[in-house]
Order: structure tokens, then C-alpha cells, then sequence
């Protein structure tokens, strides 16, 4: 069965174009680019080809981006490079809903002695900017806030922040992992100093990240060996997949705009679809602010795993913000941090789509979920009748 | 992604005995939406065999929870209550092929709502409603149920504890009173204060001496768990011992064995080695 693949939040399929691109620097062209001989030397040449198109997908300079191996890479080395290169400064700035490539990266940062600051949202997931502001002080090492949520898809003011960083002189890290290849992302105008991308979720394949680095930027390498990325990330180059990201980057700046539209338009069909035929449903995030191809919603007094795996017996592939799913026995920290009440966060489902889904994947998930929430919610205790019954939300944010 | 069998998957897509009695005779409910997952059994019984005629079940949970709570309906059904009774939370995991360790406690939820509807039917007081003392406040585990649960599944990790009970999984704050808690069901505890090790034994006095710890400190301690000791042997530093009743077929035979050791080896010497007759 070919899955309809609506989880594109968590990866996203390698585009032809991009394995066919990839294919020869993986059999052919095994060389390290720092030999010096032709045969490995050459592939120098095809690295900085993929730096170029990484760069101009982003507005950047090509000697602005450093190549990693994955988002979290580019997260954590931004992080490790502010308070290596600020070491009076002991006072970090994120958010409460960030991914735990930087969540938990700050929290380790935490138990080592740093002040740090989680910046709470609101019930919408918009930052709560006041409490922002008064963060910031002299101490401040760095800011770092996500570009766009990867659960809701909510996108926040960088350029507000980045604006009144820049006066203040703080350094700015973005994870813009779920952004860049969903919606523009231009340096030319952002005041942001650092930002991190990911090759899986712009359909490269996994392995492969870059982490944008301002020019003028202070930096401290957080992998140390060989001269490999002009000494700023050592490592022999990952040749075919860096190759693949270049490619990804290319065929995203070329269908963004119509991507945009498309792939938001199928969303949102979807999305209105759910809505109205199910009952006691509601769309978690602030949809004024969102990217166009993430739909996060709560189905009322049903759990999200039930959801999902009644939805895979359709090939039908989406995540939850459920306890049950996580692996842990907590639901989503993001849902949580907004307030979502106990009984919508157990049934949250997250659809993210992506420009290789088709009218005919939204047409099924339409036609075959709202039969399962009625049936979960007959098997449930829980209902409309039953809501005095409930258990009282637990207050967000306790922790 | 969790591992189901097919038994799981079964229960779960086809689950059977849905729906609520109307006037039941038991009516047992645990969990709440916000630990995420709950079940509502309701039971009518027959008043004259005391036999369970018809069971029902609704669950708020994931595919676990819903297949756990339909199996358990099949499995009372046409059983007396004191039969149902027997059944614990690994009968009904076995019935399905067994359940991924960290949704163990969708199977405990099952006899929880079990007892919870019996205790109705007899109109006994609700756990709930007893003096207990929570050890785990983000899903509101009793210590109470931490001890049953550990004994019941043999459970000796902190980590299993969350498996079966969920408790420890939430802050965390909670995991040392957890340690605490099995470090008090599965060690050796003295009872008695045993004189200082004297510095040299004849053989004698060394066989005495291990009597003696045996009988006053490992013997009640064992039989408090259901179970009994019996010195066999003592040659020179070893020590052969048979365990009896519930130790026998209890997997915590080694570790039971490790702790004697272990006080034998404080209060009589170093060099001793406790082996199974």
C-alpha cells in the first residue's frame, strides 16, 4: 500500500530530482574533497555548487553557511558557539515550546550554573513578548527562538525580536528547521545572526544540515578536528548528501511560491473538512500566523494513538501530541506550554503535508476519520453529555 | 513506534463487549483524562450463582487500554466474582501475546477498574476515598499501589515502576521516594540487632551465628512476602539454603538469595557465598 504520507513535519520523502543528483557522489565519486588529487579534489568544486544554492535559497552569501550533519547540530553548535565566544555573559534566552535540539540543549545550560529564560505563549502559542523584553539584559549570551513550531506550525515575530536584538547587541539564533523550504526565509531581512536548517525536511535525505552564520558573527567551532568548512566544523564532508541539500534548496527556491499556494490551499481544505464534520474538534495554534502545511487539531475525549493507528490501517500516516505516542507518558510540552486543555491534548493529530500529496490524499483522510472519532468516542466514557464529569485541567507551565 | 501483536491489534480494532450496563450491579471506574487514559466497567451479576452474567467496558486511551479493557470483560465473564478476582494484570497481557513493557500499565488499569467494580458490588468503601498517600503527583499513584503492583509483577526498577504504574513518569520529582520504596520491599531488613561480628569463630560458633541470623532476621522477613528459608548446609564459607513456598517460582530468587549474601556476609564474614539447595 502507498502510504498517504501527511507527516511531513517529522521527514519528508527524498525528491527524485535529489536522489538522482546525489546518486553519483555515493557509487561513483567516493573521494574526500581534501585530497589532492583530481579525483577527490574535484568534489570541492560540487560542495561550495550546494553551498551556493543553500545560500540563495535563504538570501545569504555562500560563505555564510556552514554544513552540519543534522538540525540539531546546527542548534547546538549555535547555542555552544554564543556563551563560547560571550563567556562573561551567563544568561540564555528560548522559549518554552522550542524543539528539544534546543529545549533540552538550555536546560543542560541550566544545570551547569546559566540563568536561563523560557518564554511562556499564550493560548494561540504567540510568545508572550512582554515577559520577552524584560529577559533581556546586559548578561544575555544569546536569544534563541524557533522560526516556526514544528507542532503547530504557529511562525513567531523574528523580525520584531531580531530588530530589538540588534539594538541591544545580543546575539540571535533562529531554528528555522520547519521553515526554510515551507515559506521565504530571506537574510537580506532578517537581523537574525545565526539560523539553523535541516536537508530531511526540505526532501533531502536525513544526515544533513547547515547552520547560517552572519558574517562579522563570532563563532567557536563546536566539532573540533580537521580544517574541513574553512575550521568551522570539522569532519570530512558528507559529499552526497551535501550534494542532495543543495539540490532540495535549488528545487525549493524554484516552486516556493506556488508550493505556498498549493500545498496551503490542500490544508486548508482538509482542515475546514475536519472541522465541520466533526464535532467537539478544534484547531490548536494561531492560524492568522502558521505555516502552510501544518494543521494541528484536538479531537475531544478521544486519545491520539487510538487516532493513528486506526487512521494507519489506511496508510494513512500522521502524528499526535498524545502521551501514548511519545514515549514518554507526558503529551506535548508545546500543547501543554499553550494551555491546551488535558482533554484536547491526549487527541491532538498533526497533518503536515507537503507538495507531493495529492487532492485525492486530503479526499481520504475526509472521508475516513471522522467515522473513526465517532467510533473512538462510542467506546469512550467520555462525551459532550459527560463534561461536568471531567477531570479539571491541570495548570500549564508548572514546571 | 510500538510493537502491538496481533491479538492487541485484534482487541483493538474489533473490541468486543462495548457499551455500558443499564442499572448495573458493579459499576468500577479508574483513571481520568487527564493521566490519558480511563476505563468504566460495568458489570451485572447473577444473584443467585454470584456468577459475573454480562461485563461492559468503555476506555479513554490508547489502542493498549481499549484492547486490555476488552479482554478483561472476556475473561470475567461466566466467572464468579471471587474467580474474577484471581485474575491479575499479567493474565490479561498474556491473553494478548503480551504488551510493549512501557504499556504494562494499560494491562494494571484493567484489574484496577476490576476491583474497583467488585469493591461496588460488595459496597465496600472506593480505594479512592481511603487515606492514601500519593507518592507520584502528576498521575496520583498511591504507595500503596506501588508496593501491590511491584510484589504482583516482581518489579525491582524505577523504570519498570513507570512501565506498570506510570508513576515516575511525569516531573520525576517522585523517583527517589520510588527507589525508596523498593529498596524497602526487596532488601533484607534486620529486625533484630545482631552483637558485632566477634573477630575469630570456630566452625561452631560460624554455624551458630548463621542459624541465628537466619531464623531471627531472613525467616520473618520472607514469610512477611509470602515466602520461607531453610538453612540445608554450612561447609566452611558456603552456605546452602532452600527457598520455599512463594520463593520458589519467584524470579526475584536470585536477587533473594544475593541479599542473604549480602548480610551474611556483613555480620558473619566476608568470604561467604549463599548457593540454592
Amino acid at each position: 500500500m502507498k502510504p498517504i504520507y501527511l507527516d511531513n513535519n517529522a521527514t519528508t520523502s527524498v525528491a527524485p530530482e535529489v536522489s538522482a543528483e546525489m546518486l553519483p557522489y555515493v557509487n561513483e565519486f567516493y573521494g574526500n574533497p581534501s585530497s589532492m588529487h583530481t579525483f577527490g579534489g574535484q568534489l570541492h568544486r560540487k560542495i561550495e555548487e550546494a553551498r551556493e544554492r543553500v545560500a540563495a535559497l535563504i538570501g545569504a552569501e555562500p560563505e555564510e553557511m556552514i554544513f552540519t550533519s543534522c538540525g540539531t547540530e546546527s542548534d547546538n553548535t549555535a547555542v555552544m558557539s554564543a556563551v563560547e565566544t560571550y563567556p562573561h555573559k551567563r544568561h540564555i534566552i528560548t522559549t518554552k515550546v522550542e524543539h528539544p535540539a534546543v529545549l533540552n540543549f538550555a536546560k543542560y545550560f541550566a544545570r551547569k550554573g546559566f540563568r536561563v529564560t523560557f518564554v511562556p505563549v499564550d493560548n494561540l502559542g504567540r510568545l508572550d513578548m512582554d515577559l520577552f523584553y524584560r529577559a533581556l539584559d546586559e548578561d544575555t549570551a544569546v536569544v534563541s527562538i524557533m522560526y516556526a513550531n514544528n507542532e503547530t506550525g504557529v511562525i513567531f515575530p523574528i523580525q520584531e525580536i531580531g530588530q530589538i536584538l540588534r539594538e541591544r547587541k545580543v546575539l540571535f539564533h533562529t531554528d528555522a528547521v520547519q521553515a526554510v523550504g515551507k515559506v521565504p526565509v530571506s537574510m537580506k531581512e532578517l537581523p537574525v545572526d545565526m539560523l539553523s536548517l535541516s536537508g530531511h525536511k526540505l526532501h533531502a535525505p536525513k544526515g544533513v544540515g547547515a547552520l547560517y552564520l552572519r558574517k562579522g558573527t563570532r563563532f567557536s567551532p563546536y566539532i573540533i578536528g580537521g580544517h574541513q568548512e574553512r575550521g568551522r566544523r570539522a569532519g570530512t564532508e558528507n559529499v552526497p548528501s551535501i550534494v542532495a541539500l543543495g539540490k532540495a534548496c535549488e528545487l525549493a527556491k524554484t516552486g516556493l511560491d506556488n508550493e505556498v499556494r498549493y500545498v496551503g490551499g490542500l490544508r486548508n481544505r482538509l482542515e475546514a473538512a475536519l472541522l465541520r464534520c466533526c464535532p467537539d474538534a478544534r484547531v490548536n495554534g494561531d492560524t492568522e500566523h502558521r505555516l502552510p502545511n501544518t494543521s494541528n487539531i484536538s479531537f475531544e475525549y478521544v486519545e491520539g494513538e487510538a487516532i493513528l493507528l486506526r487512521l494507519d490501517e489506511y496508510g494513512i500516516c500522521a502524528s499526535s501530541g498524545s502521551a501514548c505516542t511519545s514515549g514518554s507518558l507526558e503529551p506535548s510540552h508545546v500543547l501543554r506550554a499553550m494551555g491546551v486543555p488535558f482533554t484536547a491534548v491526549h487527541g491532538s493529530i498533526r497533518f503536515s503535508l507537503s507538495r507531493y500529496n495529492e487532492e485525492s490524499d486530503v479526499d481520504k483522510v475526509i472521508e475516513v476519520l471522522p467515522p473513526i472519532i465517532k467510533e473512538l468516542r462510542s467506546l469512550s466514557p467520555y462525551g459532550r453529555d459527560k463534561l461536568a464529569a471531567c477531570a479539571p485541567d491541570r495548570e500549564s507551565g508548572t514546571e | 513506534m510500538w510493537e502491538y501483536t496481533k491479538k492487541v491489534k485484534d482487541f483493538f480494532l474489533h473490541p468486543r463487549n462495548v457499551g455500558e450496563i443499564e442499572q448495573p450491579d458493579a459499576v468500577g471506574e479508574v483513571g481520568s483524562l487527564l493521566c490519558g487514559d480511563a476505563l468504566k466497567l460495568t458489570l451485572r451479576i447473577d444473584k443467585e450463582t454470584g456468577k459475573i452474567a454480562d461485563a461492559k467496558f468503555q476506555t479513554f486511551g490508547c489502542a493498549s487500554a481499549i484492547a486490555s479493557s476488552s479482554v478483561l470483560t472476556e475473561l470475567i465473564k461466566g466467572k464468579t466474582v471471587d474467580e474474577a478476582l484471581k485474575i491479575t494484570n499479567q493474565d490479561i497481557a498474556e491473553y494478548l501475546g503480551g504488551l510493549p513493557k512501557e504499556k504494562m500499565h494499560c494491562s494494571v488499569m484493567g484489574r484496577e477498574a476490576l476491583e474497583a467494580a467488585v469493591a461496588n458490588y460488595r459496597g465496600e468503601e472506593k480505594p479512592a476515598e481511603k487515606e492514601e498517600k500519593i507518592i507520584c503527583k502528576c498521575f496520583e499513584v498511591s504507595e500503596e499501589k506501588i508496593r501491590r503492583v511491584a510484589r504482583e509483577n516482581h518489579l525491582t526498577t524505577v523504570e519498570e515502576i513507570t512501565d506498570y504504574t506510570k508513576a515516575g513518569g511525569g516531573c520525576g520529582s517522585c523517583i527517589p521516594a520510588i527507589e525508596a520504596i523498593l529498596k524497602d520491599i526487596w532488601s533484607v531488613k534486620p529486625v533484630c540487632e545482631v552483637t558485632a561480628r566477634p573477630k575469630k569463630m570456630t566452625n561452631l560458633q560460624r554455624i551458630a551465628l548463621i542459624q541465628d541470623i537466619i531464623e531471627k532476621e531472613i525467616r520473618p522477613q520472607l514469610q512477611t512476602d509470602g515466602g520461607d528459608i531453610e538453612l540445608i548446609d554450612v561447609d566452611g564459607c558456603r552456605v546452602t539454603v532452600s527457598l520455599r513456598a512463594m520463593c520458589v517460582e519467584c524470579p526475584m530468587g536470585d536477587v533473594t538469595l544475593k541479599g542473604i549474601e549480602d548480610k551474611l556476609r556483613e555480620l558473619v564474614s566476608e568470604d561467604i557465598v549463599v548457593e540454592a539447595g
